[in-house]
């Protein structure tokens, strides 16, 4: 086989950066979802267990973890239907980079109403 | 020349005739299942989200007691066994597509996608196993660990 390097042609700006940002988040889910998987297959082996893996996810370092998870589905989500709009609405192609900002727009929105409630739930609740 | 009898060039009368694929529409429909699991992940999801992280005390109320009474209903065990099942495949399939963009030896783009099919079969086997048989009020399990519905 010949080691020429793939052809790729990066351009760069909004349409480039979504695309970047689409694939990093969903590498970021997808092991999230490897590890959440089997932390939920412990109510199979004892209650003690589940309650024991599931406190790890209970303080704060791990409380940030999750709103920068949450940060990164939301961003995922609202890109995603960004893009079947560019691939199914006939002006899709031609309103992407609007489109990216009002993805932004959306996700800003819903952080503001996500992190409140979760910080406080993580920095004053429970345990 | 060298090359004559490679060349093999067709009557100017000859019909087009398209190019045959031996390789079936499988990227069609993986491409259309992105987009179709999608839709409904973000749904699954953003509800998933909502009732375990925004109502009540949030990540503080999750213990093996909460996760009990979520699949003492049957509904919440759909909701969880198809957002398993299509989030894996979606998942599955995206790093699939980025192992083939990046990996470029064959030897290394085999083995990533080894690994990757290996941990989607475990997982999903596991997953479904454990929404399926899951018994909300162990023998001997302390009471105040296990529902409130567990007989003492």
């Amino acid at each position: 086989m010949p080691t020429a390097p793939a052809g790729t042609l990066y351009r760069g700006r909004e349409g480039m950066w979504s695309w970047v940002a689409h694939r990093v988040t969903g590498v970021l889910i997808f092991f999230f979802l490897l590890v959440h998987v089997l932390d939920t297959a412990l109510v199979r082996v004892s209650p003690e267990a589940y309650n024991a893996a599931i406190s790890t996810y209970q303080t704060e370092i791990m409380g940030l973890g999750e709103a920068g998870l949450v940060a990164a589905i939301v961003f995922h989500a609202f890109n995603g239907i960004r893009i079947l709009l560019v691939d199914f609405w006939a002006k899709g192609p031609k309103y992407q980079k609007t489109m990216l900002w009002v993805v932004v727009g959306l996700f800003v929105v819903t952080m503001a109403g996500f992190l409140p409630r979760h910080l406080i739930n993580v920095f004053t609740g429970g345990h | 020349m060298a090359n004559a009898t490679a060349a093999r060039v067709d009557s100017p009368r000859s019909p087009y005739e398209r190019r045959r694929t031996t390789r079936g529409n499988y990227e069609l429909y993986s491409w259309v299942f992105m987009r179709a699991s999608g839709v409904v992940l973000l749904v699954l999801i953003f509800g998933h989200l909502f009732v375990n992280l925004m109502v009540g005390d949030g990540v503080h109320a999750i213990d093996f007691g909460f996760v009990a009474g979520k699949w003492a209903n049957p509904m919440w065990q759909v909701w969880d066994l198809l957002m398993l099942w299509l989030a894996m495949i979606h998942g599955t399939n995206g790093v699939r597509t980025i192992i083939n963009d990046y990996a470029t030896r064959d030897l290394t783009r085999g083995v990533l996608k080894g690994l990757l099919y290996l941990a989607f079969v475990v997982v999903v086997v596991l997953g479904t196993l454990v929404i399926f048989t899951f018994d909300p009020c162990p023998p001997d399990a302390p009471a105040e660990l296990v529902a409130s519905f567990c007989p003492a």
